[in-house]
C-alpha cells in the first residue's frame, strides 16, 4: 500500500504534527546557536526531545496504523526510551559544567 | 516483604508490543525473557522500588505532559527572543523533604525532560535541590512547582 492511498483524515493531522515537531526541533537547534551561554544552551535540545520527537511518533503511530490497517504502538517504546535516557546525559552534561564552573579552571559560558 | 512484579509485568510488555504479537509462545516468550532479565537487574540493585496509587501516578504523568507542553512554547518563545534580550539564567536552591531515592530520581528525571529547567545537583546531607532554570523570574513560583506539583504526589507514590 503505497502513502498516496491515506485517507486525508489521516494524512492531514499527521502532517500538521510532522510539520509541527520539525519546527520545535528547528527551534531547539536555533536555541543551540542563539544562546550565549552553556548553562542557557543546555536548555535548548530538550524541546527536539519531548514534544518535538512526541509529535513525530503520534504522526509515525497514526500512520501506520492506517497503512497497516491495525493499531502500531511500537512508538511508545521509543517514547519511554527517549524519556529515560536523555534526561541522564543532559544531568551528566550540567554536573560537569557545575562541577567545572566550581573548581574555577574556566567559564564554560564565556566560549560561544 | 511483598512485591509485585513490576518490573518483569513492564519488560513483558514490552516483549509482546516489540513482536507485536499476543501468540502463545510470545507469552512464554516474554515470561522467560522477563524473569531472567529480572533476576539479572535485581543482583545490580538489590533496592527495589514499592510505588503505590497509580491514581495520584496517573494524575502527576497528566501534570507532567502539560508542563511539558507549556514550558516547550515558554522555551520557543525565549528562543526566538533572543534577538532582543538573553534569558536570565539562575540556579534556585530547593530544600526538599523526599528521601526515597526512586522518588528522587523520578524527581530528576521530570525536572530535566521539561524544557527550561535542568536538575544541577543534589547535597544528600541536607537534601538540598540545585536546580537550573533557563528563565528565572519568579523564584518562587518555581518553589511552589517543585514543592507542590511534582514533590507531594512523588512521596505519595514512593514513601
Amino acid at each position: 500500500m503505497s502513502g498516496a492511498e491515506l485517507s486525508p483524515w489521516i494524512a492531514l493531522p499527521a502532517a500538521a504534527l510532522l510539520i509541527a515537531g520539525g519546527l520545535l526541533s528547528l527551534v531547539g537547534a536555533l536555541g543551540l546557536l542563539r544562546f550565549n551561554h552553556f548553562f542557557a544552551r543546555i536548555h535548548a535540545p530538550t524541546m527536539g526531545n519531548t514534544l518535538g520527537a512526541g509529535c513525530v511518533l503520534i504522526a509515525s503511530m497514526l500512520t501506520s496504523s492506517a497503512v497497516a490497517g491495525r493499531p502500531v504502538i511500537h512508538e511508545l517504546l521509543i517514547t519511554v526510551f527517549l524519556l529515560l535516557t536523555s534526561p541522564v546525559t543532559t544531568m551528566l552534561l550540567m554536573r560537569a559544567a557545575v562541577f567545572r564552573s566550581e573548581s574555577g579552571r574556566d567559564q564554560p559560558g564565556d566560549t560561544p | 516483604m511483598s512485591r509485585r512484579p513490576l518490573l518483569e509485568g513492564l519488560l513483558l510488555a514490552m516483549w509482546l508490543i516489540v513482536n507485536e504479537s499476543l501468540a502463545l509462545h510470545h507469552w512464554l516468550l516474554g515470561t522467560a525473557f522477563a524473569l531472567g532479565i529480572a533476576a539479572l537487574v535485581r543482583a545490580l540493585r538489590p533496592q527495589i522500588a514499592h510505588p503505590r496509587r497509580l491514581g495520584v501516578a496517573l494524575r502527576l504523568s497528566w501534570h507532567v505532559l502539560c508542563d511539558v507542553v507549556r514550558s516547550n512554547l515558554a522555551v520557543g518563545r525565549i528562543i526566538l527572543g533572543t534577538l532582543r534580550q538573553q534569558p536570565k539564567i539562575g540556579f534556585l536552591q530547593i530544600p526538599l523533604e523526599m528521601r526515597d531515592p526512586h522518588g528522587l530520581a523520578m524527581l530528576a528525571v521530570i525536572i530535566t525532560a521539561t524544557p527550561g529547567t535542568v536538575w544541577a545537583g543534589h547535597d544528600p546531607a541536607d537534601n538540598v535541590l540545585t536546580l537550573h532554570v533557563l528563565d528565572l523570574q519568579d523564584e518562587a513560583a518555581w518553589l511552589q512547582t517543585i514543592k507542590q506539583r511534582y514533590e507531594r504526589p512523588l512521596m505519595e507514590i514512593f514513601e
